[in-house]
Formats: C-alpha cells, sequence, structure tokens
C-alpha cells in the first residue's frame, strides 16, 4: 500500500506526520519526493547503501547538418527551441526531454546531450527504507526525479510513505500518481 | 524601420498589451511607409515558452527594435540573438509610444524579469 502525505502550503508537517508513521509501521518505505529540500533523511540518519544520478536528454543540434526547415521548433510544444539567425536555440530548462525534436528532423541534424539534474539517495534506518530525492539548485523541474523514486516504490511490498512537496503543482501529482491514499496535513494559522 | 509591439486588438486605437509572451497580437509598424500590420501571438495559449514562442514570431516580422512593458529572459535571449533593440513603453497609447520612438524619446528595457518556467515562478 502507498499512502502520500501532503499539504496545500509548506510547513505544515507533512515530514512530521510521514516520518513518524514509516516508524510506527513495522516495515517501511519512506520516499522523499520534495526533492527541492529534502529533509526527513535528517530524522532518520539513515545509513547509506547507494544512490542514483539523475541525467535528463537535451537536444544538440549539429549546425552543419540543420538546413533551417524549423520542423523541431514547430513541433515543441514547450516552444523549448527557437531558430534565429539561421541558427537554432535550445533552450535547456524549457525542454521536458521527450525526444520529438529528434524523431522529427529530416536531417537528423539533433542529438542528445546528457543533463545531470539531481541525485537519488538509499538508505536505511532500523526497519525503515529511506529514499531520497534531490534536485540540484537552479535545476526547473524535479519531476524525472520523482519519477525515478515512484520506480522504486513499484514493486515494494512493504508499506510505502510518500512525502510531497507543497502544494498542487505538477510535481504533487506526479507524486501522487500511483498513491492507494493520501493523507493532507493541515494546521490553523493564517495563509 | 520596422517596430513591433504587443496589442491588445487589431486596431492602432487599442491599447498596448500588459504582457509580451502572451499579448494577443503583435503590431509591426513601419515607421517609413506608416503601414501597421496586426499578426496573431500564437504563443498566446502555449502551455509552456511562451515568451520564446512570441519572440519567434517577432523576430520572423523582421523588426529592428521591439517596444513592450515587459519582457521574460528567454524572451530576451532570442530577441538580443537577432539584434533587435528592446525599448520601455512609457504608456499604453500605441501612437503615443510610436511618436515617442520617431523622436528618440525611448529608453532602452533594462530589467529583464526571471521566467516563470514550472510553476509560479521561483
Amino acid at each position: 500500500m502507498k499512502i502520500a502525505v501532503l499539504s496545500g502550503k509548506g510547513g505544515t508537517g507533512k515530514t512530521l506526520v510521514s516520518v513518524n508513521l514509516a516508524v510506527a509501521a513495522k516495515e517501511a518505505v519512506y520516499i522523499d519526493c520534495d526533492v527541492e529540500e529534502p529533509n526527513g533523511h535528517l530524522f532518520f540518519e539513515p545509513k547509506p547503501i547507494g544512490s542514483e544520478q539523475i541525467v535528463i536528454k537535451i537536444p544538440v543540434v549539429d549546425e552543419k547538418l540543420c538546413n533551417g526547415c524549423r520542423k523541431c521548433v514547430e513541433f515543441c510544444k514547450f516552444n523549448a527551441l527557437a531558430y534565429i539567425n539561421n541558427k537554432l536555440i535550445v533552450f535547456d530548462e524549457v525542454c521536458h526531454s521527450c525526444g520529438g525534436c529528434m524523431l522529427f528532423c529530416p536531417e537528423k541534424a539533433l542529438a542528445e546531450k546528457e543533463k545531470m539534474i539531481g541525485e537519488v539517495q538509499y538508505g536505511v534506518s532500523e526497519n525503515v527504507t529511506v529514499v531520497t530525492g534531490i534536485l540540484n539548485i537552479g535545476e526547473a523541474s524535479g519531476i524525472p526525479i520523482i519519477k525515478n523514486l515512484l520506480n522504486y516504490a513499484k514493486g515494494e511490498q512493504a508499506i510505502t510513505f510518500i512525502d510531497c512537496p507543497p502544494g498542487s503543482a505538477c510535481i504533487v501529482m506526479e507524486s501522487i500518481k500511483d498513491a492507494d491514499y493520501c493523507i493532507l496535513v493541515a494546521e490553523p494559522t493564517f495563509f | 524601420m520596422k517596430i513591433a509591439m504587443p496589442v491588445n486588438d487589431k486596431s492602432m486605437e487599442s491599447c498596448v498589451g500588459n504582457t509580451f509572451g502572451r499579448t494577443s497580437y503583435f503590431l509591426v509598424y513601419d515607421t517609413e511607409t506608416k503601414e501597421s500590420i496586426f499578426v496573431d501571438n500564437s504563443a498566446a495559449a502555449s502551455q509552456g515558452g511562451a515568451g520564446i514562442k512570441a519572440a519567434q514570431t517577432v523576430v520572423d516580422s523582421q523588426v529592428e527594435a521591439l517596444i513592450t512593458p515587459q519582457c521574460g529572459e528567454n524572451a530576451a535571449k532570442v530577441i538580443q540573438a537577432s539584434n533587435i533593440k528592446i525599448y520601455k513603453i512609457i504608456n499604453d497609447s500605441i501612437q503615443d509610444n510610436i511618436n515617442a520612438f520617431k523622436h528618440g524619446e525611448l529608453s532602452l528595457l533594462e530589467k529583464i524579469h526571471g521566467g516563470f518556467h514550472g510553476h509560479g515562478g521561483k
């Protein structure tokens, strides 16, 4: 069973609740999806058992092959590409790594480069497996890290607590995608 | 010289739009022939990266100057790569801004704001 813990705003106690639920369960997995500032590990102080770097793929153009047809510019619905002064410009931080521009390029002028955006760390703290996602400072989107975190939870039999980022943006929707239940933490101060 | 301006409607009596990337139309105005063309801003309904797409439209209009209330960093990167100068509006009247431009009274837009990429800005 997967239980996601989320809240409308920051500072309501998502981490407090999810960390304690994980400890109270006999055997549990705690996944910190608050990749912009993961802090569940501060309470668990897990013994590290491994880590994985999270890499996304960004298009790079070979200017010798690009003939300026703009098929890629028209295709990209996130508008990560522009064709200016007979040159293709790629906006790395707008790119969602779908790879479509490369498929559509008739000149095969686009290739992929890898960009490291963060890390997933695994550790153990007594009966709790602690999985933490960390997004590098300055990166625009933690979604690829969340996807990796939730992949870890897929085959997991133990009860899994997903500590979500605050709010209700894409990154939260991604975090609760596989959840069976959501717990919303609220506290009564003015926003 | 051709200049571009984000505008709310396809009319010279309309107002200057208050955004760049998601403005409804761009006015492309030729200061010599006084010809005005209104270009649809297809970026207005973009899920993301509107500034980049809108800037592409402006660049493709082959203007030499952009007059706008504001401009984000990605859009500015596209505009500046094509050596188009970005000026700040003086008010929301299209004609006032054209006149001010002709008389050299507009100042360059100095504040390029950060994008609102992702969700809600940073």
